[in-house]
């Protein structure tokens, strides 16, 4: 019954844990639609940028990878 | 299966998945079954080895004619050469091409890893963190000692932001620590994460496919929905397995910045 509920625990643990992941959607929505708009208005200068955006994405989605770890860690781990 | 994870056992107990999305990512012996010892042939240094093999291949193979005029391999050698070097070249520098070598030889690994572990039934290295964790801490390692090497005492000034106010320095200091210290962490969990993420997912929907079909009349219209996602989210992850390799290499590159040139 006890080992139940801690189950239970960390599996809503999981759950929740997983919503962070959506913190990290959105940041790297923002990263992605601030670099487009900058894109559009200074075509020329985007093409030199690219690398940075992807330096942006990878920051904000790790992240988001990490509360997908600590689901991971929950189900699998405790 | 003796060694099954706790979830799996509870899914089948459960009526649940036919199979468990987590059960590829099992390290089993390549041949026969029984224990896995540090001598033995497991799924995983096979695929690393094919990775290794492949590159070698492309790289070797594909480009030993050395023609004017490329054959498709060798272009396609050539395409990847002339990426990496430009990567290389533009974040670190022109003293920075010194370590191209060493770039090259993570990112082609990587992105072999991944497109090879998107074939059926593969095994994906890099989806473990004991994979990615070696690379990663591997690349902090020479980082922080070249940063050393290179600047002596000075490297530490990466830490200190001349350009930020004198009375935000020390806070700023703090906080870098602790994000140069993340970075390992950062660096292998944002590949594992992503290559492990993607694969699961691919699974869990190739598992609704019959879960459905036996059921009800639900299951024909999810099981043709669960195929195109399949589908879609198969090619999501040909595009993944290649952004996470250009990424892993560029903050390596971006890291190397630091070590070669720590003033900002």
């Amino acid at each position: 019954m006890e080992g139940d509920i801690v189950q239970m625990g960390a599996y809503i643990g999981a759950g929740l844990a997983c919503t962070g992941m959506g913190g990290a959607a959105i940041g790297v929505g923002h990263v992605v639609g601030n670099f487009l708009s900058g894109a559009l208005r200074n075509p020329s200068a985007a093409a030199g940028q690219t690398a940075t955006m992807f330096i942006g994405i990878a920051f904000a989605e790790a992240l988001g990878i990490f509360s997908f770890l600590v689901a991971l860690l929950l189900m699998f781990a405790v | 299966m003796a060694t099954e994870t706790q979830g799996a056992e509870q899914a089948a107990d459960a009526g649940g998945l036919e199979f468990h999305p987590m059960d590829q990512f099992k390290v089993e012996p390549f041949f026969g079954s029984g224990d896995v010892a540090w001598y033995t042939i497991t799924n995983a240094t096979v695929w690393m080895a094919l990775a290794v093999l492949a590159v070698f291949a492309l790289l070797v193979l594909g480009s030993s004619r050395r023609a004017i005029v490329p054959s498709r391999i060798q272009s396609v050698a050539e395409l990847a050469y002339g990426f990496i070097y430009k990567m290389v070249e533009d974040i670190c520098g022109k003293d920075g091409v010194r370590y191209f070598p060493y770039i090259m030889t993570l990112f082609m690994f990587i992105v072999f890893s991944n497109f090879l572990g998107l074939l059926p039934l593969a095994f994906t290295p890099t989806s473990h963190i004991a994979v990615t964790a070696v690379m990663a801490m591997a690349v902090f390692l020479t980082v922080t000692v070249l940063g050393f090497v290179k600047n002596g005492v000075g490297f530490l000034s990466v830490f200190w932001i001349s350009s930020a106010p004198l009375a935000l320095r020390p806070v700023l200091a703090l906080i870098e620590v602790i994000s140069y210290f993340v970075r390992p962490v950062s660096h292998s969990i944002r590949l594992a994460g992503n290559m492990m993420a993607g694969h699961a997912v691919i699974k869990v929907f190739a598992a609704f496919t019959p879960l459905v079909l036996i059921s009800t009349g639900i299951g024909l219209v999810v099981t043709p929905l669960s195929i195109i996602a399949i589908t879609a989210i198969f090619a999501l992850e040909v595009l993944v397995a290649f952004i996470q390799a250009y990424v892993f290499a560029i903050l390596t590159c971006v890291y190397l910045k630091d070590a070669l040139h720590p003033h900002h």
